[in-house]
């Protein structure tokens, strides 16, 4: 199958999600409560705390990457959900007997996760200014940070998908998402830094790929910001993880029909 | 002329049951072939097998001359199915639902638009294809998903229960439109069915299915005759399983037609 064909199916997926979110704004807006909330109410108090270290940044900008992070990841970790129902309604089933690649079918769908984050982004750029946080608004860096919340909306709905495929109930993945989410966001480097961390938290995070879109988000995002990996690294590790991912869940995709 | 599907012992345990044994099938080509059974007979297994939504344990099967197994995406491309399960997309417009199914059979825009036209002059949804899915009735909703299935035109239409939960003028149109797809498209059809009247009115050849195996087949006529001169298929379907057609199936597939039927309902 040629690529082209390949990226093609991608899209088509991707299209029908596009028209989804185009119609149901209200979803978006009410996403963006809980990154207003951390940083308006959490970071306001936890600017106060002198003792962490965030290098030439205050807390709030510190911080700020981190929320985006995190929204990504609230965001696309229930991607799942949706998966299911789509399975309990035989939507999944149709996909499923096209000729489309399975792994094309997974992409679109992490794709269209990736749209939707780029809305969360959005919405953290206007909060983070509102607040008065010093952004970067050459286009380059903007452009890597959304290239980086794509790639972390993919990360997260892509390993959200494999649970979906594994459980196959809505209850059972309700219990498991709420279960991963808070241990992804806390051991990382969302809101405060690895330093902080005793050595096996450390360990933990570095092998969490939110730490690594993280980094990517503080290098670029905001003014004075620092990756302490180096671009490169991060988007290559992220870049790796997805690919994981991606093959893991077309292989468990068609399960879903069964 | 060879069989449009042919299979040979096809079989498909869960466990330590076993839904579809040893299965024979052989279905002429341009045929409107249904398989009867109760729930939890094996007809959605088998259907899902001949699909290749689910590998078989044992057995082969060839659908529109490929092998399930060894060949899965030729078989892909020459099939259309329609769930059992409402599988159109409720928050899409029927030509949204349209173009995503064009596109992931591969068709270029050109195509796409006269292929998409022709689709909806068929379900006869032209008027009302910009409406969201959801805003629709359930007959309407099982024409989008035969045209989707259609659009590709392919060589064999795999339909589960396609009118379970419709009221008998939306019946009636679903059996106009997939005689009038074998007229005009020379598409093979074969369904599931637990209603006896569908089976009798629309299907050339039936295969009676029981816990798993194949009691007979024959037209309905052929078989009527077998069991007695004033026979329905009632009967026949008594004669060879032994109850009838709506006393079994598992907790879970009634639960699955029922929620089919509310939903289209």
């Amino acid at each position: 199958m040629t690529m082209m064909r390949f990226l093609m199916e991608s899209a088509a997926v991707s299209m029908a999600e596009l028209h989804k979110i185009a119609r149901d704004p209200t979803e978006m807006f009410s996403r963006a409560i809980q990154p207003v909330l951390w940083l308006v109410i959490f970071g306001q108090v936890f600017s106060r705390v002198r003792d962490i270290p965030t290098g030439d940044v205050t807390y709030l900008a510190f911080m700020t990457p981190g929320i985006l992070a995190q929204s990504v990841l609230f965001s696309a970790i229930f991607y799942g959900i949706a998966v299911i129902w789509e399975r309990d309604l035989g939507i999944v089933q149709k996909l499923l007997v096209s000729p489309a690649h399975r792994s094309a079918l997974v992409l679109g769908k992490a794709l269209s996760a990736g749209l939707r984050g780029l809305v969360q982004a959005v919405i953290v750029y206007l909060v983070a200014w509102l607040l008065d946080i010093h952004l970067r608004w050459e286009i380059i860096p903007i452009l890597e940070v959304l290239l980086a919340v794509i790639l972390g909306s993919c990360i997260f709905s892509t390993f959200s998908l494999i649970i979906a495929c594994i459980v196959k109930t809505r209850e059972r993945f309700m219990g498991i998402g709420q279960v991963l989410t808070m241990p992804l966001f806390f051991a990382s480097n969302a809101i405060y830094p690895l330093e902080m961390m005793p050595d096996w938290l450390k360990l933990v995070a570095r092998l969490n790929p939110l730490s690594y879109l993280v980094d990517a988000l503080r290098g670029a995002m905001i003014l004075g910001g620092h990756s302490t990996h180096g671009l490169f690294l991060d988007f290559g590790i992220m870049v790796a993880v997805f690919l994981l991912m991606l093959v893991v869940a077309a292989k468990l995709y068609p399960g879903l029909a069964r | 002329m060879t069989a449009a599907i042919e299979t040979s012992a096809l079989t498909r345990r869960f466990g330590s049951f076993t839904a579809v044994n040893q299965i024979d099938l052989a279905v002429p080509q341009q045929s409107i072939y249904g398989l009867l059974g109760p729930n939890g007979a094996g007809k959605s297994t088998t259907i899902k097998m001949l699909t290749t939504l689910l590998q078989p344990s044992s057995g082969t099967a060839q659908v529109a001359g490929f092998d399930i197994v060894r060949a899965p995406v030729e078989v892909r491309r020459r099939i259309g199915y329609v769930p059992q399960m409402l599988s159109a997309d409720g928050a899409l417009t029927a030509i949204e639902n349209l173009t995503l199914s064009a596109r992931l059979y591969g068709m270029s825009a050109a195509e796409r638009k006269t292929r998409i036209a022709e689709a909806l002059d068929f379900s006869g949804l032209a008027e009302v294809c910009h409406k969201l899915v959801k805003t629709y009735s359930g007959g309407m909703i099982r024409r989008l998903e035969l045209a989707q299935a259609m659009l590709h035109h392919p060589a064999i239409l795999f339909l589960d229960e396609p009118t379970i939960g419709l009221d008998p003028v939306a019946r009636r149109t679903v059996w106009e439109r997939l005689q009038a797809l074998r007229r005009d498209f020379g598409m093979t059809i074969l369904l599931t069915t637990h209603d006896m009247e569908e089976a009798d009115v629309l299907c050339d050849t039936l295969a009676i299915l029981h816990q798993g195996t194949i009691g007979v087949t024959g037209s309905p006529l052929e078989l009527k005759a077998s069991v007695g001169p004033e026979a329905t298929l009632d009967d026949v379907f008594v004669a060879f399983s032994g109850g009838t057609i709506q006393e079994s199936g598992s907790y879970r597939e009634v639960r699955q037609a029922r929620t089919t039927m509310q939903r289209l309902g």
